[in-house]
């Protein structure tokens, strides 16, 4: 680190203790509560009369809640990209921004999950995925990878939580009686002897390993959902590549905002310095580029040829009624951010902070600009069917419903910053005394 | 006297099927001839029938019993399909006008949502100098079926007799056979369907693709419960052009009603093709292509289509009911 703060280990840990809501907090996980709340209404009235209250039809038969699904799998990968890629690589500076990728990546996953279920015409007939279920389908593939890749998630925001329990245990007057009964519950069997720490480190580091084929799966199978159909926009081999690249981008959008925004509220600056703004914009602007360099390949390539089957979709995003919302995908998802962020001064935390932002609604309008536009042109026209068939827009329950999901997955994150500390204690303390003797 | 005569025929030929019904349903320790209760009376009137070993009987007409129909297939036998049989169809284009006969028939039989449609009729134009022509589609009934490599739950299978159906108290509704069937040929039940009480209480059968239930996707079916009785799709039947044919590959012949023909000639002679055949789906439905046409195009055009009236009737409907 250029600036060597040298800080007590007593000062890290009253740093970093979870904090009570304050009243900006209290506000901002009511107005979520509400959301949350009123998404399960929307869903109520879904169960109620079936399906008819979306906007989706027999030829848009997947609408906002798919995409919402694509988008919500793309966020999670950013757990394996920090905690894994980067200790494999043995990158020091990804300490204080572990715990927060993680906590994403799991929130992320299970609304992925749960939007699929919102999704499905028969809820209640989820079991048969298990009772019945095909190896064939590229459903159930999803199903396998996206549960393991929860199990190993949870498992690597776990680990690394106990030695951090641990000191927690120690603040039962300031943490409260409550919490303190969780954090005997989760992590009283945890001595912090050597033992411990070697089977943990090793578990982390298997783990790690575990985790990256894991995470290339979730999104690989994801895109192959929609990669084996041999619909126009979808009938593309580059679809496994495009997703990914593209998830990483929107992973780390999301990591960035989280960033600032726990560094403002909790003054965590001593601890999310510039630096790893810096850092982690290099990092997004990489990855801007190498999804944007997908996206040309996506494009480009049947753009030249213009097959018959793809014409009329190609023209309907580039020039037709979808060109507002492709264009707003691509300019501010990735061409804005690669030029604020090449600049030095675009890297600080506030640019940083908005590039985030941009990166995370354009890669949300980026699935579903993916999914819904294919649908509309099949290879048989339209026809037969009423007029509300042949266009989609989401119905009011649709945006509940998935604002709601939004909602969630951001309340998870919130509650878990309440209840543990958003960045490791632990690790901290360690490195910065490692700091301390190696001067 | 001539009218009496026709009237005792047709109650023969309704007696003698009832009557072999009959006997097919019973077992050999059980006489089926014998009367059910001594308070049968012999009317006196004999009538003349078929016995499963071949033999002429005569026996009284009051000890006939009515049976009920056949047994509807079991989920098994449903989903394994009528042994020795390949279904296949065949689309006259040069027949077809647009009347949709077939459309309200199969809608009918099948209690399809009103405004989705399992046939539709499509008024195709390869190019814009090529001519116009209607084509009514079905499900096509692929040998190598994308819907069915999809399903996660085995909802939608492929028999041994070549036909694909769907098992709806099974579907969980993820609609990824529709996002796969490039026919777009799959509808899904949007909302509840409009069926009378009885109707819904029936047991859900593959084979009819009946009642219909909320949440799960529907689509032609080839009609497989009057393949089992030996009689023809409620398509072909209710067409008045002869465009459909229907029949079996392994008999090579195809039948829509009126005229049978033999499958392989008949696709030989008049060029027949199947849709999509790049994307190696292998239909079982054929299509004769739109030459030497008994209507114009055109003549087609009186019979417009107005889906949104439909729709918006049934829309009234359901709120009325609910």
């Amino acid at each position: 680190m250029e600036k060597s703060i040298s800080l007590t280990s007593e000062q890290i840990t009253q740093d970093l203790l979870p904090q009570k809501f304050g009243k900006r907090g209290m506000a901002w996980t009511t107005i979520l509560v509400v959301i949350a709340l009123f998404g399960l209404y929307a869903y109520y009235r879904q169960l109620k009369y079936g399906l008819i209250v979306t906007h989706m039809r027999d030829y848009v038969s997947w609408g906002i809640y798919i995409s919402n699904f694509v988008f919500f799998v793309a966020i999670s990968l950013v757990g394996s990209l920090i905690t894994a890629i980067f200790r494999l690589t043995n990158v020091k500076w990804r300490t204080p921004l572990t715990r927060i990728s993680e906590i994403i990546a799991v929130s992320a996953i299970v609304f992925a999950a749960l939007i699929i279920v919102v999704d499905m015409g028969r809820p209640e007939r989820f079991m048969n995925l298990f009772l019945h279920g095909r190896i064939q389908s590229p459903i159930l593939w999803d199903v396998i990878v996206i549960s393991t890749y929860f199990f190993i998630s949870i498992l690597l925001l776990y680990f690394p939580l106990l030695p951090d329990l641990k000191i927690l245990l120690k603040f039962k007057e300031k943490t409260g009686k409550r919490l303190n009964r969780l954090y005997r519950f989760q992590g009283s069997f945890w001595k912090g002897t050597k033992a411990q720490f070697q089977l943990s480190d090793k578990s982390i580091s298997i783990l790690c390993v575990l985790i990256i084929p894991v995470a290339f799966s979730i999104h690989t199978v994801t895109s192959w959902l929609f990669a084996t159909t041999y619909r126009p926009g979808w009938d593309s081999t580059n679809f496994g590549a495009y997703f990914i690249s593209g998830a990483f981008l929107a992973g780390s959008g999301a990591v960035v905002v989280a960033m600032y925004v726990f560094r403002r509220y909790y003054h965590l600056e001593k601890y999310i310095t510039e630096m790893h703004f810096e850092k982690m914009g290099r990092i997004v602007v990489m990855l801007a580029l190498v999804y944007f360099y997908f996206n040309v390949n996506e494009y480009l390539t049947p753009a030249f040829k213009m097959k018959e089957s793809e014409h009329g979709l190609l023209k309907q995003l580039f020039v037709g009624s979808y060109a507002p919302m492709f264009w707003f995908a691509i300019l501010v998802g990735m061409i804005i951010p690669i030029i604020v962020l090449i600049f030095k001064k675009g890297r600080k935390p506030l640019p940083m902070f908005i590039i985030g932002i941009m990166v995370v609604v354009g890669a949300w309008f980026k699935r579903y600009i993916i999914v819904t536009p294919t649908l509309l042109h099949p290879f048989l026209p339209m026809q037969n069917v009423p007029t509300s068939f042949m266009s989609y827009f989401p119905s009011w329950e649709e945006w509940a419903i998935d604002a709601g999901s939004l909602a969630g997955a951001l309340l998870v994150i919130t509650f878990f910053v309440r209840i543990y500390p958003i960045i490791p204690i632990h690790e901290t303390i360690t490195e910065q005394n490692e700091k301390d003797e190696s001067k | 006297m001539n009218e009496n005569n026709i009237k005792s025929r047709r109650e023969f030929l309704a007696a003698g099927l009832l009557a072999s019904a009959a006997i097919a349903g019973c077992s050999t320790s059980n006489n089926p001839f014998a009367p059910e209760s001594d308070d049968i009376k012999p009317s006196g009137q004999m009538v003349k029938l078929l016995s499963v070993d071949g033999e002429i009987i005569e026996m009284d007409k009051a000890f006939l019993k009515p049976v009920p129909d056949l047994p509807a297939a079991t989920n098994t036998q449903a989903r394994r399909g009528i042994p020795g049989k390949k279904f296949v169809m065949v689309i006259d284009l040069s027949r077809c006008k647009n009347v949709r006969a077939c459309q309200k028939a199969c809608n009918h039989m099948h209690q399809v949502h009103p405004g989705q449609n399992w046939i539709k009729v499509l008024s195709m134009q390869e190019s814009a100098h090529t001519a116009p022509y209607w084509q009514p589609t079905t499900c096509m009934h692929c040998d190598e079926p994308p819907c069915v490599k999809v399903c996660p739950v085995d909802a939608t299978f492929k028999r041994q007799d070549g036909i694909v159906l769907i098992d709806s108290d099974r579907c969980i509704g993820c609609r990824f056979c529709m996002a796969a069937c490039p026919y777009s040929t799959r509808v899904f039940n949007w909302e509840e369907p409009i069926l009378t009480k009885e109707e819904e209480a029936q047991p859900y059968s593959c084979e009819t693709s009946m009642p219909q239930k909320k949440g799960t996707v529907g689509k032609c079916d080839f009609c497989p419960d009057m393949s089992r009785k030996g009689e023809l799709p409620h398509c072909v039947s209710a067409c008045p052009n002869g465009v459909f044919m229907f029949g079996d590959m392994i008999q090579d012949s195809v039948t829509n009603g009126a005229e049978t023909f033999r499958f392989s000639s008949l696709i030989k002679d008049k060029a027949g093709y199947r849709l999509l055949e790049d994307l190696g789906t292998m239909p079982s439905v054929y299509y004769l292509p739109p030459v030497n046409r008994n209507f114009p195009y055109e003549s087609g055009l009186e019979n417009k289509y107005k889906p949104d009236h439909i729709y918006e009737d049934a829309k009234k409907l359901s709120t009325k009911i609910n």
